[in-house]
């Protein structure tokens, strides 16, 4: 590392550009091919070491193995749902808004329960368009879209990339290891429990004191 | 006349006296602005003079910067040519009259630069409706307008020796990304080439113009998509000066530690790529291991690996992963031996000496005068990094230096990355031992970032802030500002205008490869047709960025 010159801004301002190009001399050495044999152990090095499974290599025998993604990872969306199994998402369309690449496509359904106001009748995301930037997790007030850390995602047509609430909602809701980007993460998971929590006794509560009124009114 | 008011020195020039102007801001002792750093156009339909060029010229020496103004009528929108001034102009006025339509007068190959040339209208005009689309044929086809070397453009076939034109790209393996070279052989020597570009252009400029300004980050993540992290943090950086905000320290210090390992993941693109094309596999997996792993690291904070979308404005998206500062210090690790071993492959091999040193050497002069900037730069002996000229976030706290070269050539970028690498190396290490900073990763302003999502949740005004910000986008003061970061392959400027909405009026990206590969006709002629291609590795242009 002989040849590195620290440049400051100081020294700049006093010398010009060069004008001419001063390229790196062979040594006797190199001009002898005599490092060539520096590389060539450490070829042999690897070689051996792959050889023996001494040193571990960095190939993965993908579909077999998989490479460990972290709970953050920004794959497929989930809708994620109630206890009762219907959708979370009260069709608000803050993720259309916030989707920079417009590929959500929501058209909203009056719910029966009037505390909940709103449902989607059809939630679409265009896979083709999306570029996984997490920006409709971060959009949620609801908590009803997350990502999974499922990224194979392998279609036949363009219509199968059109992927609908059945394909959002089914295959991953119940396989904590499979979750990807959320608002909250295991390492938080005691938040977000408690938090979860205190907004299903908020629903409960409402609908408590709507019955115990229905039941005054009565 | 000057302009006030704004972040640096701004001058309105009449297009008549712009010429003049130039000359002598360029020779004169006391500004020596020695760089045309950008050109570009801007759109005000509601204005007399609708159109404006702007120039951004810095002086290398005095690490000044001074923008020039050029109002332009919109019924006759002329500018003279500045490529006699500096050469670095020649496609940043192609690209002017591409998206713009202002015609460059004396300008040797006036066409379309990023769209085909069956595109019609001028895309970053603001009555050009985004959403239009055309059928793009072959039949209007780039016609290669060649630079040749002296005494070759006369030249008649019988003239040459053996006289062949070749085609190389878009789709060749050799051409990474998708360009198109064409080059008149004499023989085995370049004698006149040309390139064509644009395959990958998909006018980040006006798409971020219908967006808010948030919803740009993952637009810059396609920049130059090997170093993502810094694109996201050269926006967000002026954007958040726009707005005023002071970014948290924990952001600031998790931003340049991940800028570094980004950095480092660029260069090893770059110098593995490089060597792949002369033939030297090897080290392409041993460099391709270390940006496996730091992708590994990235998608740990930010849930994806190449396009990380990794910061917000005003900070980070999220809270650093608990195992942030073990899996970086595991990096330190991990890197060393393996840029080692390549170094140790290549560095005095005389294989790849040969074919690298002296070949497409270019001399620092020069170099500035094409508007160069980054390592590509550093290697030709002008030491202009802007971590160290205008430090930002915390390179002036750090201990390292700026590796500078003066061969020029393919050999001395390869060496010049090399030794970044390792400064990179010592950054990381030096504030990773300061340990990580207190306190939260973005600002606590609900009109900048959206509140916590458990607040968000259960509190009415979080709430109310969340839909606004999301509904309106941040809102953004009207004004001007251009801000720039130290990319990868050199200075990523970004120049934010704002009219006070909830979405840019523009945003102008100053790409570092784009001049850099505007000089690439130039560098080869007079090589072989090998040569070539181990300058094009060595340029480490990237697509994303060159095209936009």
């Amino acid at each position: 590392m002989s040849e590195t010159t620290p440049a400051t801004h100081g020294a700049a301002a006093t010398t010009p550009h060069p004008t001419e190009v001063r390229p790196r001399r062979y040594t006797l050495p190199e001009r002898l091919y005599l490092p060539l044999l520096a590389g060539m152990w450490v070829t042999i090095r690897h070689f051996f070491g792959n050889l023996t499974g001494r040193r571990k290599g960095p190939i993965i025998e993908y579909p077999e193995v998989r490479r460990d993604y972290s709970h953050r990872y920004r794959g497929h969306h989930i809708l994620t749902s109630r206890p009762d199994g219907s959708l979370r998402c009260v069709a608000c369309f803050l993720c259309a808004t916030a989707c920079p690449a417009d590929c959500i496509h929501i058209e909203a359904g009056e719910h029966p329960d009037e505390n909940i106001e709103k449902y989607p009748l059809v939630y679409e995301i265009d896979m083709l368009r999306c570029v996984f930037c997490g920006y409709c997790v971060d959009a949620c007030p609801e908590e009803a879209i997350i990502m999974s850390n499922n990224y194979d995602m392998a279609y036949f047509n363009r219509e199968q990339t059109i992927v609908g609430i059945k394909e959002l909602q089914r295959p991953f809701s119940f396989d904590p290891n499979r979750l990807g980007y959320r608002p909250f993460y295991p390492e938080e998971e005691a938040t977000r429990d408690r938090m979860r929590r205190a907004a299903f006794d908020l629903v409960a509560e409402a609908k408590r004191r709507a019955g115990e009124e229905t039941v005054a009114r009565a | 006349v000057p302009e006030e008011g704004l972040d640096q020195p701004t001058w309105v020039v009449h297009r008549d006296a712009l010429v003049e102007v130039c000359r002598a801001l360029r020779d004169d002792p006391e500004s020596r602005f020695d760089m045309l750093s950008d050109l570009f156009g801007m759109d005000y339909p509601e204005r007399d003079e609708r159109f404006e060029a702007v120039l951004h010229l810095y002086s290398v020496p005095r690490g000044a910067r001074l923008r020039l103004k050029v109002p332009l009528p919109g019924a006759d929108p002329r500018l003279p040519t500045l490529i006699p001034v500096w050469q670095g102009a020649n496609w940043f006025e192609r690209e002017l009259y591409d998206m713009f339509g202002v015609q460059v007068e004396g300008h040797p190959n006036l066409s379309r630069i990023l769209t085909h040339e069956a595109f019609q209208g001028h895309p970053l005009r603001k009555d050009y409706d985004a959403a239009r689309r055309w059928i793009l044929t072959d039949e209007e086809m780039y016609q290669p307008k060649f630079v040749f070397l002296p005494g070759y453009e006369e030249r008649s076939e019988d003239e040459m020796f053996e006289r062949l034109t070749v085609n190389i790209g878009p789709s060749h393996p050799a051409m990474h990304g998708t360009f198109r070279l064409m080059a008149v052989l004499d023989g085995e020597t370049i004698v006149g080439s040309d390139v064509e570009i644009g395959y990958l252009h998909r006018c980040f400029e006006k798409m971020s113009e219908t967006h808010t300004w948030q919803q740009v980050i993952p637009y810059t993540d396609r920049l130059n998509y090997c170093s993502s992290f810094i694109n996201n943090v050269g926006y967000c950086r002026v954007v958040e000066r726009m707005l005023g905000v002071e970014v948290p320290p924990r952001a600031v210090w998790a931003r340049t530690i991940l800028s570094e390992f980004s950095r480092i993941m660029d260069h090893c693109v770059a110098n593995g790529s490089t060597l792949v094309d002369v033939g030297a596999l090897t080290n392409f997996w041993y460099l391709f291991q270390v940006r496996e792993e730091i992708y590994g690291l990235l998608e740990r904070c930010f849930g994806a690996r190449l396009t990380v979308s990794g910061t917000r404005i005003g900070g980070l998206p999220a809270e650093l992963p608990p195992d942030f500062v073990e899996r970086s210090r595991a990096l330190l690790e991990y890197i060393p031996p393996r840029i080692e071993d390549v170094q140790r492959l290549v560095d005095k091999n005389r294989i790849w000496m040969d074919r690298s040193v002296g070949i497409s050497a270019i001399t620092g002069a020069d170099a500035v005068n094409w508007s160069w900037t980054g390592p590509c730069l550093r290697a030709a002996g002008v030491g202009y990094d802007v971590r160290r000229a205008h430090p930002y976030d915390l390179y002036d706290t750090v201990d390292w230096e700026v590796p500078v070269l003066y061969g020029g050539d393919v050999y001395d970028r390869y060496k010049v990355r090399m030794l970044e690498i390792w400064q990179s190396l010592s950054i990381i290490r030096q504030l990773l031992d300061r340990g990580m900073p207190e306190g939260p990763v973005i600002v606590d302003d609900p009109h900048v970032a959206l509140p916590p999502k458990d607040a968000a949740y259960n509190q009415m005004e979080a709430m109310i802030y969340h839909f606004k910000l999301i509904m309106d986008g941040i809102q953004v003061p009207a004004g001007e500002r251009y801000g720039c970061v130290e990319g990868a392959n050199g200075e990523l400027g970004f120049y934010c205008v704002s009219d006070g909405g909830g979405k840019p009026y523009r945003v102008r990206v100053r790409p570092p490869c784009f001049p850099v590969f505007s000089t690439f006709p130039q560098l080869i002629n007079g090589g072989s047709l090998s040569d070539a291609i181990a300058t094009l590795g060595g340029l480490n242009v990237i697509a994303g960025e060159l095209e936009r």
